[in-house]
């Protein structure tokens, strides 16, 4: 068993845990069975749904593409770290209010993809829809079409889509306000926490 | 204490936008799925599927397996307990006789459970595993003219065959014929969260968590399955990552059963979403002829509908996609025909609106036809030829209201200004069109059993095995039972999905809320007369149990159904023949509606599997080799955000007072003519009909 394990160090919400894994074992394995965070979930296990989307040193990643003896000293955000205490994370309450979900299994990756997609913007990444892409021209408007072309990475059968964009383009709203209220721009780094 | 008066359903909280209850569970990742409880000395099974599509299990090689790392055992049907033929949810069910012989039926099939201590150990050793088979020739080829077509036997709640009328005599003296053939392909539910379950052991008590729609039936199959006494099983299902019908009793709980029982251990079985292809059925392709006659004037004389579908070896699945020709449109003569061939293929089951969702893409696209070669306004031909009665049954109708759908739709959609010619409309290099067609669903109640508990510190209890997959039943059904306890939200605790809580209507047929919410009704008005005869309540508090299995009986015939008018906007770029919705508009006619805001999620979400549909889904065979060439979500595109355009869906008022809640259901009729109104708008686009689904790239491009 020795050789086909490893000892690893993940940082998952600002906690840091010592851990033996099977060489095999991906990253979202990881999170819901050694650390029982089963928030991130598990939909294909291919990189094909976006459900086990966290936020992996600050940027989105599917969690089932990573092996966590390759993820090791990796800083994670999961949805269980996004509130700030009982208070939701702005994309959270969005979800919530506008109903941006059914049966709520993609809904954590989809939280965290939007979280990642409102750094992402204002850091100024274009998107295969952002018609001018010239660094001068700015980040474009998050628009509904930028929304759903960068939120595409995440499935919901249930079609929640139609709320998702109205809830991410709120709660993008929010977050943007708050950082004016806080005296300028995001650092980029995901998982930022702004409260709106 | 003694409750206020209240006409249930009158006046609170239903009709009221309510968020969900367990949403804030849901948005931080604190809701358990089944998959997601933790046990102490959990072991992991794996599944090991045949790569043949028919023949024997020569071998299976479990010596080398079993000396691989923290495996525990293999099961196989030369060692897995024995199970009780015959039981399943509507018949017996052959998709639940796992590992008791050694015949193949597909590509796809279980031939062992590996299980293990550790998923990453259970999955090596499943994939290790050696099986060797005798293969014998297979068929997988669905075709209408396949030799082997048959007339399945009758079941409700359709028979296969109607005939009012002589549809010969009257397509002879029609003015005007339409006679095409349409055709759907596989199609797959793939629900977000895969099956899974983990079953234990407890005090004597076999204990199930389980990814499903209803757990108090499927506690009772499990029980039968095992020749166990029914009250020995428990099954829960707390949260759901969705269903669409593909979540009943399932393979992967039954193994986590044999498992927990081998080992006496608890044991947790996930399916991986390549086995959701080959395991949990899917919606058969169909093979469907329309023949449709009218007079000059588009007054329907004759419609004739046959559907060819497919099953498996091992079982009969009838896709009943005749159903909406049943109800939708008045005519001289009617036939209705359903067939169905056997092949090795898995065995389909029930997807989001079985029936309805294929069955009226042909119709409605055959209606479109209609119109055009009749040179009606697509609308005015169907207002035209509303029936007074159903025209199949000949019974009356609960409430209708579909040529209000279609008036308050085209008024919001902008309906009456189009221009009727195809092929015409140009926004720079894309043509642009409009379509539309009719939604229709069955709006059944089921008898259900719910207690109603007033509790010693004036709160109140309601328990119900519902399950709540994603519709947001949990949230409506709380609603339900604030407006019949007369209490205030905040008093009224729901809690469902426990087998435990007795009988209740399975999460299917758009039937839950409303069966689940009359039983509510009637255990909450029973609890008040027992309350307004009570002097206290005691520390255990009062509990009523009802059951509306004799209402439910005792109801008097008739047509019940949502019905619904769907209107889309497309673009084809006619370089690269590629589709783009640029918008959906649904307004229904769905009875009572609990909950606004769950209730529109719901219609647009199957508007947008209607979408998904008509344009990505296509389980791709191969004849080759028998199996699914594209099982995944990579190869099986389903819509992303990206495919979906602005959707609206609003309903118009529709008291149906058959139900005392007055609910329809709505979870499927969403799905029911989006399909066609977008296969209708792509014809309006380019002049080019769309009679195969999905409407590939290629489809648009071919004349």
């Amino acid at each position: 068993m020795e050789t086909n394990s490893s000892a690893i160090s993940l940082r998952v919400n600002g906690e840091t845990h010592a851990l033996t894994v099977d060489n095999r074992t991906t990253l979202l394995d990881a999170l819901r069975e050694h650390l029982d965070l089963t928030g991130t979930k598990k939909g294909c296990d291919h990189g094909q749904c976006g459900a086990c989307t966290v936020l992996l040193d600050g940027r989105r990643a599917t969690a089932c593409l990573q092996l966590a003896a390759a993820a090791d000293g990796r800083t994670v955000t999961t949805i269980e770290g996004m509130a700030d205490g009982d208070r939701l994370h702005p994309v959270q309450q969005a979800f919530l209010d506008f109903d941006g979900y059914q049966c709520g299994y993609c809904t954590p990756g989809q939280i965290c993809s939007a979280i990642g997609v409102i750094e992402e913007h204002a850091a100024g990444w274009p998107s295969a829809v952002t018609a001018d892409v010239r660094p001068e021209a700015g980040p474009p408007p998050l628009d509904a079409d930028e929304i759903r072309e960068r939120m595409s990475g995440n499935l919901c059968r249930c079609g929640a889509y139609v709320s998702i964009v109205r809830a991410v383009a709120e709660a993008a709203a929010q977050v943007a306000a708050g950082r004016e209220a806080a005296g300028g721009q995001g650092s980029g780094a995901g998982g930022t926490r702004v409260t709106a | 204490m003694t409750a206020p008066s209240l006409a249930p359903g009158r006046t609170g909280v239903v009709g009221t936008a309510r968020t969900r209850l367990e949403g804030r569970a849901k948005v931080t990742g604190a809701a358990r799925y089944a998959g997601e409880v933790p046990f102490a000395e959990l072991a992991h099974g794996w599944v090991a599927t045949s790569s043949v599509a028919r023949g024997r299990i020569r071998s299976i090689d479990t010596e080398a397996v079993l000396a691989m790392p923290g495996v525990l055992a293999v099961l196989h049907h030369g060692n897995a307990p024995r199970l009780r033929p015959g039981v399943g949810l509507f018949g017996p069910d052959a998709t639940l006789q796992v590992l008791q012989d050694d015949r193949v039926p597909h590509v796809g099939w279980p031939v062992a459970l590996v299980v293990a201590e550790t998923p990453e150990q259970a999955r090596a050793a499943a994939e290790a595993l050696v099986v060797t088979y005798d293969e014998e020739p297979h068929d997988v080829a669905f075709s209408a003219d396949h030799p082997g077509v048959y007339t399945p036997e009758a079941r409700p709640p359709a028979p296969p065959d109607v005939e009012r009328g002589d549809v010969d005599a009257e397509l002879a003296g029609s003015a005007v014929v339409v006679d095409e053939e349409y055709t759907t392909p596989e199609e797959y539910q793939s629900p977000m969260e895969p099956h899974a379950a983990v079953a234990r052991w407890e005090n004597g008590r076999l204990e199930a968590i389980d990814s499903n729609q209803g757990s108090y039936a499927i506690a009772q199959y499990i029980a039968q399955l095992f020749f166990l006494d029914a009250a020995s099983v428990r099954v829960t299902s707390e949260h759901v990552g969705g269903a669409f019908g593909a979540k009943g009793v399932r393979p992967h709980l039954v193994f986590a059963v044999m498992a927990a029982t081998m080992l006496d251990r608890p044991v947790r079985v996930v399916l991986t979403r390549r086995q959701m292809f080959t395991m949990c059925g899917l919606r058969t392709p169909t093979a469907q002829r329309i023949r449709l006659g009218a007079d000059a004037d588009g007054r329907l004389r004759a419609v004739d509908h046959e559907s060819v579908s497919y099953s498996s070896a091992i079982q009969e699945f009838v896709e009943q996609s005749t159903r909406p020709t049943r109800v939708l449109y008045a005519t001289d003569a009617l036939r209705a025909r359903t067939r169905l061939v056997r092949l090795d293929v898995p065995t389909p089951t029930f997807m989001r609106a079985p029936g309805w969702a294929p069955g009226s893409y042909a119709l409605e696209s055959a209606m479109d036809e209609l119109a055009e070669r009749t040179g009606l306004d697509p609308i005015t031909l169907r207002l035209r030829n509303e029936p007074a009665v159903a025209p199949a049954s000949g019974l009356p109708f609960s409430s209708r209201n579909l040529a209000a759908c279609f008036e308050e739709g085209a008024r919001r959609f902008g309906w009456p200004d189009r221009d009727p010619r195809p092929g015409v409309r140009r926004d720079g290099r894309w043509l642009v069109g409009t379509g539309v067609a009719a939604s229709a669903h069955a709006a059944m109640t089921a008898p259900s059993t719910a207690t109603a508990t007033a509790e010693a510190d004036g709160t109140f209890t309601v328990r119900i095995a519902a399950a709540d997959i994603g519709t947001g039943a949990r949230t409506a059904l709380h609603q339900i039972a604030v407006d019949a306890l007369a209490a205030p939200p905040e008093a009224v605790r729901v809690r469902i999905a426990d087998s435990d809580f007795g009988p209740a209507q399975f999460a299917g047929g758009s039937m839950g809320t409303a069966s689940w919410g009359w039983a509510i009704t009637e255990a909450a008005a029973a609890l008040r007369e027992r309350l307004a005869l009570a002097d206290e309540i005691p520390a255990d508090g009062i509990t009523v149990r009802a059951d509306t299995s004799e209402l439910v009986r005792a109801r008097q015939p008739v047509e019940r159904h949502g019905f619904g008018a769907q209107f889309a906007e497309v673009a084809v770029d006619p370089a690269s023949g590629e589709v783009r919705v640029r918008r959906l508009l649904g307004v229904f006619a769905v009875g009572r509606v609990v909950n606004p805001l769950t209730a529109r999620s719901q219609l647009v979400g199957g508007m947008i599997m209607g979408l998904s549909m008509a344009l990505h889904e296509e389980g791709v065979r191969d004849t080759a080799s028998g199996s699914l060439v594209n099982g995944d979500l990579a190869g099986y595109h389903v819509a992303s955000n990206a495919d979906v355009p602005p959707i609206e869906a609003d309903w118009v008022d529709d008291p149906d007072t058959h139900n005392p809640t007055g609910i329809k259901g709505l979870g499927e009729i969403g799905i029911v003519g989006t399909a066609a109104a977008v296969a209708n708008a792509v014809w309006h686009a380019t002049g080019t009909r769309q009679r195969h689904l999905p409407i590939r790239l290629d489809r648009t491009l071919t004349r």
